[in-house]
């Protein structure tokens, strides 16, 4: 996995922290993510509160948007694809997420 | 003591001029007399008020907006309002506005309600307002920026804010951190910078500190002088609104006031002295538009002519507090809130129900949100069942980040953690911890009663504003996290049967008006006023000084417009010759009615 691009929710902020609630799993996407760009890998990520143009570029969640509602967000797209909808990974699937970006590291070796 | 009188000086005044001060001590007056003052010297000026409740409006007698208005009669003077829900309006418009057809409606709602909470409001006020500060190219038409600050803490706030943000980001990280709205703003750093800079500039900036001839005006103003010099702030002097003299020896009230007023400056002496000090005379009217303006700063000849009065005036029908605290004693529990302009004595008046109730024998718990207030000096001792606290913000911020550390934290991994700690130092978190402390002081009121003394109205404002943000924003979620209180917060507040707000107003024309903005407000947000209390009046004081008779007189209009257009009860509170603190003075506060006033 060379790419991800998450489109987030309306919220204050990447970690949600400035909302009325607190979710342990976005604080952790949040930090995982700033780890994986720290392993090369393309990170993106877009609010809806505040980067609503990029929801509109993309074609996928546009028609995602329209389709299933906002509670299709967060939509999470490795390399193009879209690989999680609705929420945030839990524990037990970030390791996945470190497997994939180390993958794509060892097939560019 | 004797100091100079104020007098604005168009050759030696800075290009930025802060006018603050606790509530209803007249900056608003002042800023506008000064701007008054430069403008007819031939300088360009633009006034701005950061007060969310602002009455330039009112004093200038022109309708304003967030943009420079030309005030009519006053070539060279420009005013403007910063508003900070429309502020923040703007901003989400900016943001919504291009989506508008292009995202499916369900999208554009939670952009809308994302962007209605307090943190999205608070920047967008700041950004103007450091915008015109820190910003070059802003303002550079006018040769001085006057602003009218909103009461101490509102504005304490705003001025650290600009420091807050920029310590912030200089510290933040990750670069993924929790910047709320200012996400891909950070371009507006270097204005922070600038603001930071210019605020502690001595040759650009002068704060100036207003206060009147009473100790607590004295004492807020000393401490915002304090907290402002911590921010490098230092170039101030101070100005003491509304001295008074009578030349009517055998006058019982003209006498109580006069040596209040000197004892009051006699004890802040010190203060007084370590900076340049000026005096503003009291004066017989209301200071509304450029006529009483010039009144304020020059003076008015009938002063001090006798007065005509009209002896046929019948007061219309109004209760003691006492009287409206049986009503609302008879629930055996609940919230009540004293809420209006800034210096009107909802302090006082909270303070004094709370004594009333506390010795009737009811548990009793008296609290403010206003990080400014003085509760505890009012009501100076111990009363029996009474328990008093306040909601310091950096208290409650505090605990707050340990209490989501504890909890949320420890179900993160350690990156996350760690994330988490650095985006809980950001501004936005003290927005969530006071609104979850106030909501906590509300839930409080299911088990005894509490009185709630509220900040001036602006600060009061946003929090309802915030309150009603938070709950459309829980309802949206399935689980909650949130203590009950937090949940049931507007709803609490929208039971007549549980909370009671009192409107706090002084018989004068801004604080009725102020106090009538706040209703509408308040009802437009399905919240209902109990009741309205009218403090501080000279009626049938049956004072000989010309100028209290002419402020007497100017009560009339004002009562009557409380009790006949406002109001659904009335109670009335006499000026008081000592500052009503310690439990039986609010007693006696509590219980005076009108007639025996008069008898």
């Amino acid at each position: 996995m060379k790419t991800i691009q998450v489109y987030d929710p309306a919220m204050c902020c990447s970690t949600g922290i400035c909302g009325t609630e607190i979710d342990p799993d976005l604080v952790n996407f949040a930090a995982m993510l700033s780890q994986l760009k720290g392993m090369g890998v393309q990170v993106e990520r877009f609010n809806l509160g505040q980067q609503p143009g990029a929801f509109v570029e993309n074609e996928m969640v546009k028609d995602l948007l329209t389709k299933e509602g906002v509670s299709v967000l967060p939509v999470m797209f490795w390399d193009g694809e879209v690989h999680m909808k609705g929420r945030y990974p839990t524990h037990d699937e970030r390791p996945d997420w470190f497997r994939a970006a180390a993958g794509k590291a060892e097939v560019a070796v | 003591m004797k100091l100079p009188l104020f007098r604005p000086d168009p050759a030696s005044s800075t290009r930025y001029l802060f006018f603050t001060g606790k509530g209803g001590v007249g900056k608003t007056s002042l800023s506008c007399a000064t701007a008054l003052k430069l403008a007819q010297a031939g300088k360009r000026v633009l006034l701005v008020s950061t007060d969310p409740a602002s009455n330039l409006d009112e004093v200038l007698m022109t309708t304003l907006t967030n943009q420079p208005t030309p005030v009519p009669g006053v070539p060279g003077l420009d005013a403007l309002n910063i508003n900070p829900v429309q502020a923040a309006a703007a901003y989400r418009e900016r943001l919504i506005g291009p989506m508008r057809g292009v995202l499916p409606e369900a999208a554009l709602r939670s952009m809308e309600e994302q962007l209605s909470g307090s943190c999205t409001v608070e920047i967008a006020a700041f950004d103007e307002f450091s915008g015109l500060i820190g910003n070059p190219a802003a303002a550079q038409e006018y040769d001085h920026v006057i602003f009218d600050t909103a009461p101490t803490g509102h504005t304490l706030r705003l001025m650290s804010l600009a420091k807050a943000w920029d310590q912030f980001l200089d510290n933040n990280t990750s670069g993924t951190s929790c910047l709320g709205p200012l996400a891909g703003l950070e371009k507006q750093r270097v204005i922070y910078e600038n603001t930071v800079k210019t605020l502690a500039d001595a040759a650009a900036t002068t704060l100036v500190l207003v206060s009147r001839p009473q100790l607590s005006a004295l004492r807020e103003a000393q401490r915002t002088s304090g907290e402002l010099r911590a921010l490098g702030v230092t170039n101030q002097c101070l100005i003491i609104n509304g001295t008074f003299e009578t030349n009517c020896p055998q006058d019982v009230t003209a006498q109580a006031m006069q040596l209040r007023g000197e004892a009051a400056l006699s004890k802040a002496a010190a203060f007084i002295e370590s900076m340049p000090s000026f005096i503003t005379p009291l004066r017989p009217i209301n200071i509304l538009g450029i006529a009483g303006l010039r009144v304020l700063l020059e003076g008015d000849a009938s002063a001090t002519s006798a007065v005509s009065l009209e002896t046929d005036w019948v007061a219309p029908e109004m209760r003691s507090l006492e009287d409206l605290v049986s009503d609302i004693e008879k629930q055996g529990h609940g919230v009540i809130m004293t809420m209006g302009k800034g210096g009107v004595g909802k302090t006082t008046v909270a303070a004094a129900i709370a004594v009333l109730l506390a010795r009737r024998g009811h548990a009793v718990h008296l609290s403010t949100t206003d990080p400014a207030a003085h509760v505890a000096q009012t009501l100076d001792g111990q009363v029996a069942g009474l328990t008093v606290s306040r909601i310091d913000p950096a208290a409650e911020t505090a605990a707050y980040q340990q209490e989501v550390l504890g909890n949320q934290g420890a179900q993160m991994d350690a990156a996350g953690r760690s994330l988490l700690e650095e985006d809980l130092r950001s501004p936005c978190t003290e927005e969530i911890a006071v609104f979850r402390a106030f909501a906590r002081e509300v839930g409080l009121g299911t088990q005894r009663f509490v009185v709630l003394d509220t900040a001036p109205t602006g600060h009061t404002l946003l929090l309802l504003d915030a309150s009603e943000a938070y709950h459309r924003e829980l309802q949206r979620q399935a689980r909650s996290t949130q203590p009950e209180e937090v949940l049931h917060l507007l709803d609490h507040l929208r039971d007549p049967d549980f909370t009671h707000i009192l409107l706090v107003t002084l018989p004068e024309a801004t604080p009725v008006h102020e106090a009538a903005a706040l209703q509408e407000d308040l009802r437009r947000a399905h919240i209902e006023p109990h009741a309205w209390v009218i403090n501080q009046s000279l009626l049938g004081c049956g004072s000989c000084d010309p100028l209290l008779q002419r402020r007497e007189q100017t009560e009339h209009r004002y009562i009557r417009e409380v009790v006949e257009k406002q109001a659904k009860r009335t109670a009335w509170l006499p000026w008081q010759a000592e500052e009503p603190i310690g439990p039986d003075a609010l007693a006696r506060l509590a219980s005076s009615k009108l007639q025996s006033v008069c008898a």
